[in-house]
């Protein structure tokens, strides 16, 4: 089989409101696709729907060969799922979690065990091992429900944003892991709102928008369309803004960005900086913040679409 | 590879996997006995409260009213431990994930459902027990024999168990906690009290007489009445269990059906 799994023109509606309008989405086995796109986009509908919890009302999906609708039972044999629709009983210890779902995978008892301390231990939890899932903080929360998709040692794993509302240090664990579990040979189909995510993980990435394909590519294939890293000064004195644009117009050859008493241009090499702050230095220009950041969700939706999708901002509460 | 770390599919599979949610259930039941404490105390508070407050005033002592009153709170008991708790912990686990991760795993999809029942059951059980043994404290003898009793017993677990599909359904259907709460309580009062289980029903209004009749609660307080009590049973108890299977019928299919299609 070419792909690990795939959709083609995957469609679902929920009452009037089209969730998916046909989505195609495709990785190799082996590989991550990481699929980006603001809240309501329909990146959670197309992983319920590949991961056998919602039928599609059109098109098709496959996992390793299996149509999902059809051989909805073998599909499930070969997945594990995490995410913010998937969870564990909060009630019941790590251990218990992880046992229970192992014993509902036929492992039999010693071996649920077995396989549950093992999990524990690879994913940093075995001290935590006997306390109640509800008292894990977000990290050790989000790791748990890692290792539940894992017991049956699935080598597809369907990640529903996975890392949203982690702190950096915490996410970056997390990234780590999903990297050693990509490294073991599995195909990973991945959501998350942040382009430095897919970016991170992803070998593709694929950006949906109110439930279509508006961008697919690799990391670096997208960041030509959207821009690589940016650098952003703000000057102490307002004032200063226009010089600072022109020092990041002479230094990256891009045309920068004024707004809001801030400079912004696009660079192609992060090495680029030092001689911005020359050229600002040279220029007399003080400066109060100076940043070089990948691209927002927002930016790759700006630069996509030509306009920001407001639902980006302040969505969190949507879902 | 995949296929050979999950073993393939084994016999029983629903059986074992809906024992292994019963006994997740059961776990959570011993961490978190709130509602099973609700559903036990409930029962025995209203036994005390009928029989020492109305008793003398309704049958003229408080041993004939406990005497009567009896076998309508053993069926009180199974149908509000039916009705207050599987649609409920059912709702919680939908709304908290959980159910979609069973969803995403190869159990049959009755599994949790089944298994959300069997350890109601096994609550049922204690809960009886415990009201047995309240009613021989407070006097109540049963005036037939062991087998009699169980057979009341069995009755009223049958009705709480066709009963409890009615709050698993609401359960699925509406993602509120709250509200699937109040749809449980208020489905309570007509059931619960809508029979001749607190008094005789010859002075109630001629609607309310004609609501007491179709109730099947009704039905089964009288066939547990006459089973622990002696007297005619055949009649009420075929109408108990018609009504347990027509639940059944009903309310299981629908339930699967309702939570096979949830957003």
């Amino acid at each position: 089989m070419a792909f690990a799994f795939e959709t083609e023109g995957l469609v679902k509606r929920f009452g009037r409101t089209e969730a998916l309008a046909g989505v195609d989405l495709a990785a190799r086995p082996g590989t991550v696709l990481g699929v980006l796109g603001p809240n309501g986009a329909g990146k959670t509908t197309a992983i319920r729907i590949l991961a056998t919890l919602l039928r599609p009302d059109g098109g098709r999906a496959e996992v390793g060969g299996i149509d999902v609708v059809r051989h909805a039972a073998e599909v499930r044999r070969l997945i594990g799922l995490t995410g913010q629709y998937a969870s564990v009983d909060e009630e019941l210890t790590g251990r218990e979690n992880l046992v229970l779902l192992g014993r509902l995978l036929d492992l039999g008892w010693e071996r649920a065990k077995v396989r549950a301390d093992e999990l524990l231990e690879r994913f940093g939890l075995a001290e935590a091992a006997s306390r109640r899932a509800s008292t894990y903080s977000g990290g050790m929360r989000r790791r748990l429900d890692l290792a539940a998709g894992m017991v049956g040692d699935p080598q597809i794993l369907f990640l529903d944003e996975p890392t949203t509302g982690l702190d950096p240090g915490k996410r970056d664990e997390l990234w780590r892991t999903i990297r050693e579990l990509v490294a073991e040979g599995r195909t990973v189909l991945l959501t998350t709102q942040y382009m430095e995510e897919a970016d991170a993980l992803a070998d593709e990435i694929t950006v949906i928008n109110r439930g279509e394909v508006i961008a697919h590519g690799t990391p670096a294939q997208l960041k030509q369309v959207v821009g690589g890293q940016a650098v952003a000064v703000r000057p102490v004195d307002p004032a200063h803004t226009a010089l600072a644009a022109k020092v990041l117009r002479a230094v990256s050859g891009h045309e920068p960005d004024e707004s809001g008493g801030v400079a912004s241009a696009p660079v192609d090499s992060p090495r680029l900086l030092s001689e911005i702050t020359a050229g600002l230095d040279a220029a007399e220009v003080e400066v109060a913040e100076l940043s070089l950041r990948l691209p927002s969700l927002d930016d790759v939706f700006f630069a996509l679409t030509g306009h920001h999708d407001s639902r980006t901002d302040a969505e969190v509460d949507a879902a | 590879m995949t296929a050979s770390t999950i073993p393939a599919r084994r016999p029983w599979g629903l059986m074992r996997h809906s024992l292994a949610l019963t006994g997740r259930n059961l776990t959570k039941v011993r961490r978190n006995p709130g509602i099973f404490l609700d559903a036990l105390f409930m029962p025995v508070m209203f036994l005390l409260m009928f029989v020492y407050l109305f008793g003398g005033a309704v049958s003229g002592s408080t041993g004939e009213y406990l005497r009567y009153l009896f076998p309508g709170i053993l069926v009180m008991t199974t149908v509000l431990a039916g009705l207050l708790s599987t649609g409920l912990s059912i709702n919680r686990d939908i709304k908290k994930g959980v159910f979609d991760r069973f969803r995403s795993l190869p159990i049959g999809r009755s599994a949790p459902l089944i298994g959300s029942v069997l350890s109601d059951s096994a609550r049922y059980l204690v809960t009886l027990v415990t009201l047995f043994a309240v009613g021989f404290l407070m006097g109540f003898r049963v005036e037939t024999g062991p087998v009699e009793a169980l057979a009341a017993c069995a009755l009223a677990v049958l009705l709480g168990f066709a009963l409890s599909w009615i709050t698993v359904v609401v359960g699925v259907l509406i993602k509120e906690e709250a509200i699937v709460q109040t749809v449980a309580f208020l489905g309570i009062f007509p059931l619960a009290f809508g029979t001749s289980m607190v008094a005789p029903t010859d002075t109630l209004p001629g609607w309310l007489q004609s609501w007491v009749e179709i109730n099947p609660v009704t039905h089964a307080v009288e066939a547990v009445r006459g089973l622990l009590l002696g007297g005619p049973v055949a009649e009420a108890a075929t109408a108990t269990v018609l009504w347990s299977v027509a639940f059944l019928v009903v309310l299981v299919p629908l339930s699967v059906w309702a939570y096979q299609r949830r957003v």
